[in-house]
């Protein structure tokens, strides 16, 4: 079977790669391109561990076929850190315990990311609603609100902070 | 290296703690937000090959033949293998952590023999240089099957005339010893007093029945595994388990080999619940790796996870019990019949002691079944046995507090168990605070709440034991003076942190000085797998041990420096001082640079069999509202007061008690197995096992209780498990509030709650 070329932005870099055409963006990922923080929980788009965002959506990776993805700029975990450091939903999630065995967490900040990227300020329902597509077993989801809300208030502190010098 | 029981110097709690109840950033957290930490999926190494599993697509049927040839000479298919590839062991019983496994039965399970006894039951594995080439291989493997009549619900399993799944299988415990065989593996009894003179003391007695049906631990990363068999028949194996060492000996066992032929590297885990504490795909991945000669990786599905993994049983119960007006309980009789899955080996056993475990009950008669049936082999599953057994005692107690009009908190004061007492399977309690969690939730504000139509409140406690069990514990002074904390207990939950902490406690440095490390079975000695919720407890009192050991060595080479007595030097925030104080102090990193002078590097290991072990207590209050239309219950509050004798770590002992409420919210309201005539899973997949997600639920309010575990130094007991108990009685409690409906089957899905209310004339 010959392989696709796909050209795409993967966390703001341009990428290419060499995929099938019935592989998924989620295994392309993590086996091609290697970003194994790109998790499979489900391959059914049921449990979120694959979210990346995808032109501004979040978006089950397994429910991509690979060479969808040519000309899409693509988001995983692994682009959430700049050169700053840590992003305030991954400095959160570590002060705020929301994570314990971590398998969902990748997933969980891409949604949180998607999530504050339109809607800075959310209120709890909207971060319950935002994230319902991720599943996670360990923490019930208690310390993992708390702290995207968290996140999404130092956000806010910090682009006021900014806006006054 | 010291290996001892639990030595006299480890009961002493200390008072007054620097880094113990402190809430550092975990040491794995960055790996685990940043996408670097490596699960069982994510190792590749060159010329892996991918393996899969072939599984059976009837619930119960004989192999007439299994013909790989087909499959075998395609290409790029370098390796199959059948249960014919593996030894047949003999019955056995060997360690399962939480609860022992007969290896007669796990050497079937992981590869069927003459019969498969489940839809998914494996009976052959390919290793291909594809995914795409091994599904072909799976197709072409032909196998002959003469299907047999299968049996899933516990009362056909128990039928005279059922299909029999092992025509050896004697029940145990019976009297007297049946002369057949039958799908009833064992029978288990635990009584005390007078049955009749406890129920005619009572002034009232309720008695129900109530069915549970199987549940997944629905950890969200499936079983994983590389392995990697040398040309002289070494293999490192690659995988996430709950316990590698135990990964070790069950996949040595299972295919005849020394265990030291096998190294066992941990990858980090994502998630168990008790379902990791066993091999499945292990054993299989190295066979493949060594008849190919190549590495060779198997991921399950999702589907497979469901249908080969886990469960924990489904149960049918009977219970009854007796009060007086006065709120004593007199008198229980308990009927448990548990489903094991393909082999022996339910927790009924658990169940029945963990039933009535928080009263003082003292006449009793309870009696369990393990029964066997065409459904996977069942897991343990965080606090196994014990939630669906709660489920029954307490929302008869709550029926009972109803109809002698006493609130129901008020109730399991009244017969509360404490130090001193008699528990149900034997032991007395040592100091216990399980009236605390009680009164806890009585105090608490959300108990006097005010409560809207259709709205219910509803309470309930829960029991688990909590186990010890052999840890070992390896801690280094680095040239700096940092520490690493080398132990073997996988961490799913935060128990890096908590080593850590008691380490930092221990040396009397910052505990990000200190670099906790899972090390894998050539590098630690040997320890038992994470589960019963023992690591803090075990693995921790074997971290304090080494510690301890080392704080001794390094008063020692300081005195050996200053030319003192061992006995004037003082080990004070992490360095060594003179009584007399005219000494400049040694801390740690002054005494690993001159550690060459001193003896050589500056490390300490122990091992132990921890004994000391403290129970748990959880008591837990909810509210729910019930939409009448649709019979879908909402969680509106939800609180959870549990015990931790000491937590190390608040945020991932709030954690465990948020994690197992949930679970068990899942259990109460959503999640089931569902078998189609045929004896196959429906809902293999999460969309269709409906486990709860963000948008159902509200925050898990937290009351940690402090009852210091007198066997522990710092007072540690286990929180990883008993938190899964109370909540399917508190919400059948909360909704018969909101409803006035009993409802004795999980889980209480809107299609039975709207049944139930339809029957009631609503």
């Amino acid at each position: 079977m010959s392989s696709t070329h796909v050209t795409c932005t993967i966390n703001g870099d341009e990428a290419e790669f060499l995929c099938q055409g019935d592989q998924t963006l989620l295994d392309a990922l993590r086996d091609v391109v290697g970003l194994m923080g790109v998790k499979e929980g489900c391959a059914t788009g049921d449990c979120g561990a694959c979210s990346v965002i995808m032109d501004g959506r979040i978006t089950c990776s397994c429910l991509v076929l690979a060479p969808e993805a040519d000309g899409a700029d693509i988001t995983t975990v692994e682009g959430l850190a700049g050169p700053d450091g840590l992003h305030p939903l991954q400095e959160n999630f570590l002060v705020g315990a929301a994570l314990q065995c971590g398998i969902c967490t990748p997933g969980l900040l891409v949604a949180g990311k998607a999530l504050l990227d339109r809607n800075p300020d959310p209120t709890e329902t909207e971060v319950r609603y935002a994230i319902a597509g991720n599943l996670c077993r360990c923490t019930g989801y208690d310390k993992v609100v708390r702290s995207i809300l968290a996140a999404a208030a130092d956000m806010k502190e910090a682009s006021e902070a900014k806006e006054k010098v | 290296m010291t290996t001892t029981a639990t030595p006299a110097t480890m009961t002493e709690t200390k008072p007054g703690y620097k880094w113990v109840g402190t809430r550092p950033v975990r040491h794995d957290g960055l790996d685990k937000v940043t996408g670097r930490a490596r699960f069982g999926a994510d190792l590749s190494l060159p010329g892996m090959l991918v393996g899969m599993v072939l599984r059976s697509p009837h619930a119960h049927a004989r192999i007439r033949s299994i013909d790989a040839s087909a499959a075998l000479a395609m290409d790029g298919v370098k390796a199959v293998v059948t249960g014919a590839d593996f030894p047949m062991l003999e019955s056995e019983a060997g360690e399962g952590g939480e609860g022992a496994v007969d290896y007669r039965d796990l050497c079937r399970n992981i590869m069927a023999r003459d019969k498969v006894l489940y839809e998914g039951h494996a009976l052959a594995a390919v290793a291909a240089t594809s995914r795409r080439v091994a599904m072909a291989a799976m197709a072409a493997i032909e196998v002959d099957y003469e299907v047999l009549p299968h049996v899933i619900d516990i009362d056909d399993a128990m039928a005279p005339d059922a299909p029999i799944l092992h025509p050896d299988l004697i029940t145990s415990g019976a009297d007297p010893v049946p002369d057949r065989a039958s799908n009833i593996a064992a029978r288990h009894v635990y009584e005390r007093g007078d049955l009749e003179q406890g129920f005619a003391e009572a002034d009232v007695i309720v008695e129900r029945e109530f069915l549970t049906r199987p549940v997944h631990q629905g950890y969200i990363e499936p079983h994983a595994v590389v392995a990697d068999t040398a040309e002289d028949g070494r293999a490192v194996v690659w995988c996430s388990s709950q316990g590698h060492f135990m990964v070790r000996t069950l996949t040595a066992k299972l295919l005849g080999w020394e265990p030291s032929r096998i190294k066992v590297i941990p990858a980090e885990i994502g998630g168990g619940f008790g379902g990791k504490t066993v091999v499945y795909v292990e054993p299989v991945a190295t066979l493949l790796s060594q008849k190919a000669g190549r590495p060779v990786k198997i991921v399950m599905s999702r589907d497979e996870v469901f249908r080969a993994t886990g469960p924990t049983s489904g149960s049918k119960m009977r219970l009854k019990m007796g009060v007086r007006r006065d709120g004593k309980l007199v008198a229980a009789e308990g009927w448990l019949a548990y489903q094991a899955g393909a082999f022996k080996g339910s927790q009924v056993q658990l169940g029945l002691m963990c039933i009535l475990t928080p009263y003082d009950v003292p006449n009793f008669f309870l009696e369990g079944f393990d029964v066997v049936n065409n459904m996977p082999k069942v897991a343990a599953y965080r606090a196994p046995g014990a939630p669906m057994a709660a489920f029954a005692s307490e929302t008869v107690l709550d029926e009972l507090a109803e109809e002698i009009g006493m609130d129901p908190l008020e109730l399991r004061l009244r017969n509360a168990v404490e130090e001193g007492v008699k528990s149900v399977y034997g032991p007395k309690f040592r100091k216990i605070g399980y009236r605390e969690t009680v009164e806890a939730i009585k105090d608490h504000p959300h108990y006097s709440e005010s409560l809207g139509p259709n709205q219910g409140r509803g309470v309930a406690s829960g029991f688990w034991f909590n186990i010890g069990s052999n840890s070992s514990a390896t801690v280094h002074i680095n040239e700096d003076g940092g520490a690493s904390v080398m132990t073997g207990s996988p961490d799913i939950g935060g128990s890096r942190a908590s080593m850590a902490l008691m380490a930092a406690e221990e040396l009397g440095i910052d505990v990000y000085r200190i670099t906790p490390i899972i090390a894998d079975t050539e590098s630690i000695g040997f320890t038992d797998l994470t589960g019963g919720s023992r690591v803090t407890h075990a693995t921790g009192m074997a971290v304090i041990e080494a510690c301890r050991e080392l704080v001794a060595d390094m008063r020692a080479r300081a005195a050996k420096i200053w030319d003192v007595d061992v006995d004037e030097v003082e080990w004070v925030d992490g360095r060594a001082q003179h009584v007399d104080g005219d000494r400049a102090p040694l801390t740690t990193e002054d005494l690993a640079e001159s550690s060459g002078k001193t003896g050589g590097p500056i490390t300490a290991s122990a091992s132990l069999n921890a004994r000391g072990v403290g129970v748990a207590f959880s008591t837990q209050v909810c509210d729910v509202e019930v939409d009448p239309e649709t019979g879908a219950v909402t969680i509106l509050r939800y609180t959870t007061a549990q015990d931790a004798g000491r937590a190390i770590h608040p945020s991932y002992v709030e954690g465990q008690m948020q994690g197992g409420v949930v679970q068990g919210i899942g259990w109460a309201l959503n999640e089931e197995y569902i078998f189609d005539d045929r004896g196959a899973m429906e809902n293999p997949g999460f969309l269709d096992y409906r486990m709860p997600v963000a948008s159902d639920l509200p925050m898990i309010d937290t009351v940690v209780v402090e009852v210091p575990n007198p066997g522990h130094p710092y007072g540690v007991r286990g929180v990883g498990e008993v938190g899964i108990v109370p909540p399917m009685a508190a919400i059948a409690n909360a909704i018969h509030g909101a409803t006035g409906l009993r409802l004795g089957e999980l889980p209480m899905s809107p299609v039975k709650v709207l049944a139930a209310i339809g029957a009631n004339g609503g």
